[in-house]
């Protein structure tokens, strides 16, 4: 659907200048209505083009509060169901709801490791002007994954 | 005091400059510094994304599948081979073979960085990715859903390279929220690039850019032709909304030169959820049927015969697979069902107890992790799999250089794989160059811009993990084309004035009539950005082969077409903008309009159905292997805001025979 914002729930970030949603929303629909001017809900946040709203859960999953869900596209789908999920730092938990009250439950993991732990190059050697023309990368086959090739497979050699 | 319409006006330098924050980018963002300090100079560089790199590109929402993972087994001429398959026998060996031999490098840095990737063990049991099982790196089995696919728990897979990305380059080096509009040609040599422009969604700000070296990769292009859905369910596009040809668009206007505009990918998916197939078809063995329960790529099995060799291929071309379900939907014997219900009963038999249980938990993951929509679609319509079957549907058509559609910019490819240094098909502009591989890996026929991932065309199939590779190839070469050009000094053929004044020109046109109607959206000065692109789509899907034709086209539609997008065109300089987030949908809108154009004019151009599945010339409705076996390619002039097509000519660099044995 478009995703919606509970406005018993959302707390506007709590006064500061742009919302959790605003920040991650691929697609710039997320708005803080400061005065209230556009809805009538001042320092709460709206999704100002729903008809855009690509379903993809960044502001229901980014939301501190839990405030933002989703009623599915309504030109398409029969009301009723909800699917809404809650994602911790290693695992993330879908509540799904059906029209006809059917419920189910799941959980899947996200990442194996903590959230913000990367060292992009950490144990990875520099990288060595000599070999900029090269085929690989700058670690080249630090990760195993560089397939050489048969060359007898190139027939225009 | 900025406000809008009056923007602060900031003017920076830098040597490169990444334009978009999608898998491509981050690959660069992630190669690049290490290069630098390798290079001991001073390099600069940022990164601009019009969102947030978190969530940005086409892999925002998260995957269920890395698409391209070669494995120690396979060899990239197999991968080279594949691709040009499913592309009707037209892209380039060299592309696709060079990003077959890099792409499991970065596929097994995701997995180092976090990245769960679903495992087979000792029994061929299947397990997530958390279990702590071996590393791909150290010969872990991975779940394969198809020869080239890859189960993984993708979530938070563009959060996780994003994060290495970030820290890689550095946050300083990244400004989010700010969307490029226009490149810079080099005032004293228009075959260079010198700069870009753009404007921040957030603050009243433009911002020009003077680089050496760009590297422009702002994804494909969706939302030219009419949506199936055309409400609320309008942003229920199949490849991300927020897509929208900015990379061909501003290449094109660049003077760079395209390639295969015409092709375009009409994914077959589960119907208004647009959720994915593949596993589907590949991983739970489903089979599509008709209304009474015929497969129809059995049934109709025999129309493949009317394109050889294609059709004779072990796995038929996408497009082909679509010709025979059109077949069906044409004579009426719709709806067409994905069997759901018999793939999971017979999985039931054959799995071990546990993995039944699991069974479930991954059909529906396989929607969760990156298209929720469509599990909305199925909790309204009280859709369990395994108890009632699901309806696909042939989206509507979508441009895009990394799926399975190859349509982009001409770009250098490698030198060591046999790839042509000549042209040999007449009516090339002379100030193009010849070959495959005039200049750095990964730059376009523009000196010093850079293209990867749905950038690059003539090489589909590259999916996430092969736009990140690609990324990184440009890295290396961008950087050594800054030292090798360690005198040049940027000067844009445009005065900043000018440049700001292109770029608010909605602003200031809306600011100064909108008080000439009461109703905000209705005034003949000016047109909303979202008419404009409705408009745009009409003319599209009507006469351009969209859905309401069932992909049907021929030249005196096109030529209709033309008529209305010339007109488009007119009309788009007195597009409104009446805040930051509309001036963001007007630019949006304006690389809509010319990507469309291109694909026009390649199709027009190209006088056959190259794509039959995809589109049909009527008055062409054939493949033509003797006149048409080559490369459609193109350059706009942006004085005359007008398209030139020509041929180059295609080689195979790997032996495609073997496909069709």
């Amino acid at each position: 659907m478009p995703t919606f914002v509970r406005t018993e729930k959302c707390d506007g970030c709590k006064g500061q200048d742009r919302t959790a949603c605003m920040y991650i929303c691929p697609h710039d629909l997320m708005k803080l209505d400061k005065d209230g001017s556009d809805t009538g809900h001042a320092m709460k946040s709206y999704n100002q083009e729903p008809e855009q709203c690509w379903e993809c859960y960044s502001c229901v999953k980014i939301c501190p509060q839990n405030a933002i869900e989703c009623r599915h596209y309504a030109d398409v789908v029969p009301l009723g169901g909800s699917v809404q999920p809650l994602r911790g730092t290693d695992s993330i938990m879908w509540t799904i709801k059906f029209r006809n009250g059917t419920m189910k439950r799941f959980k899947f993991p996200i990442r194996t490791t903590a959230e913000g732990s990367i060292d992009p190059y950490a144990g990875k050697a520099d990288a060595d002007m000599a070999k900029i023309e090269d085929n690989g990368f700058f670690n080249h086959n630090e990760q195993n994954g560089y397939r050489a090739g048969d060359r007898s497979e190139l027939i225009n050699l | 005091m900025a406000e809008f319409g009056n923007p602060e006006v900031i003017e920076e330098s830098v040597d490169i400059l990444l334009i978009g924050g999608g898998m491509a980018c981050c690959g660069t963002a992630f190669e690049l510094p290490r290069w630098i300090e390798a290079s001991g100079k001073d390099i600069t560089v940022r990164l601009v994304d019009k969102a947030a790199m978190d969530r940005s590109g086409a892999v925002a929402q998260g995957l269920s599948a890395i698409n391209t993972y070669i494995g120690p087994e396979q060899d990239p001429a197999d991968y080279a081979r594949m691709v040009s398959n499913d592309l009707m026998g037209i892209t380039r060996d060299d592309l696709a073979y060079d990003l077959g031999r890099h792409v499991d490098e970065s596929v097994h840095l995701f997995e180092e960085w976090g990245l769960p990737i679903w495992k087979l063990d000792e029994n061929g049991e299947r397990f997530d990715g958390s279990k702590g099982m071996t590393s791909l790196k150290d010969g872990g089995k991975p779940v394969r859903s198809g020869k080239w696919q890859i189960m993984i728990n993708g979530e938070s897979y563009k959060w996780i390279v994003a994060e290495a990305a970030k820290k890689a380059l550095g946050i300083e080096n990244i400004s989010e929220r700010v969307f490029i509009v226009k490149l810079i040609n080099d005032k004293n040599d228009p075959s260079r690039i010198a700069g870009a422009v753009g404007f921040s969604t957030r603050d009243n700000k433009v911002i020009v850019y003077t680089a050496k070296a760009i590297l422009l990769a702002a994804g494909g292009c969706v939302n030219i032709f009419r949506p199936r859905s055309v409400g609320e369910g309008t942003g229920r596009a199949w490849y991300p909304v927020w897509n929208a040809g900015s990379t061909y668009s501003m290449a094109a206007e660049a003077g760079a030169e395209l390639t295969l505009m015409e092709n375009r990918f009409v994914p077959t998916r589960f119907k208004d959820g647009y959720g994915p197939v593949g596993a589907w078809f590949l991983l739970f063995k489903s089979k599509a049927t008709n209304a009474y329960g015929e497969a129809y790529m059995e049934k109709n099995k025999a129309m493949l015969d009317d394109y050889p060799p294609y059709g004779a291929a072990a796995v038929p071309a996408s497009c082909l697979r679509n010709h025979l379900m059109l077949k069906e939907m044409k004579d009426g014997n719709g709806p067409i069902w994905m069997d759901t219900v018999t793939a999971l009963a017979n999985l039931r038999e054959t799995l071990s107890p546990r993995e039944v249980k699991h069974l479930e938990a991954e059909a529906w993951e396989d929607f969760l992790d990156m298209c929720v929509g469509q599990c909305g679609i199925w909790v309204g319509e009280n859709i369990e799999p395994e108890k009632k079957n699901s309806e696909l549907m042939p989206t509507e058509p979508y441009l895009l250089g990394s799926h399975s559609g190859c349509c982009g910019i001409w770009t250098s490819g490698p030198t060591d794989v046999g790839a042509p240094t000549t042209e040999t098909e007449p009516g090339v502009p002379d100030h193009l160059p010849q070959g495959w591989n005039w200049g750095y890996r990964g730059m376009t026929t523009v000196n010093g811009l850079f293209t990867a991932g749905d950038g690059v065309g003539a090489s589909g199939h590259k999916f996430s993990s092969g736009s990140h590779a690609e990324g990184r190839m440009c890295a290396k070469s961008m950087l050594k084309y800054v030292l090798d050009n360690a005198d040049y000094k940027p000067e844009l053929d445009t005065s900043v004035e000018d440049l700001v004044a292109a770029v608010i020109k909605p602003a200031k046109t809306f600011l100064e009539h909108k008080d000439y109607s009461t109703a905000i959206d209705v005034n003949p000065n000016y047109i909303t950005p979202k008419m404009l692109q409705f408009r745009l789509q009409k003319i599209m899907d009507e006469y351009v082969a969209g859905v309401a034709t069932y992909y049907n086209t021929n030249a005196e539609m096109m030529q209709v077409a033309g008529e209305k997008i010339d007109m488009l065109k007119e009309d788009a300089e007195k597009m409104r903008a009446k805040d930051l987030h509309e001036l963001l949908r007007a630019w949006e809108n304006y690389h809509r309009i010319i990507t469309a154009e291109a694909h026009l004019k390649h199709i027009e151009f190209r006088q056959e159905s190259r794509y039959p599945g995809f589109y049909y010339r009527t008055d062409k409705n054939f493949v033509d292997e003797e006149n048409w076996h080559c490369f459609v390619n193109s350059i706009y002039d942006k004085k005359t805001q007008k398209f030139t097509c020509f041929k180059r000519a295609h080689v195979d660099l790997v032996d495609k025979s073997k496909l069709f044995k």
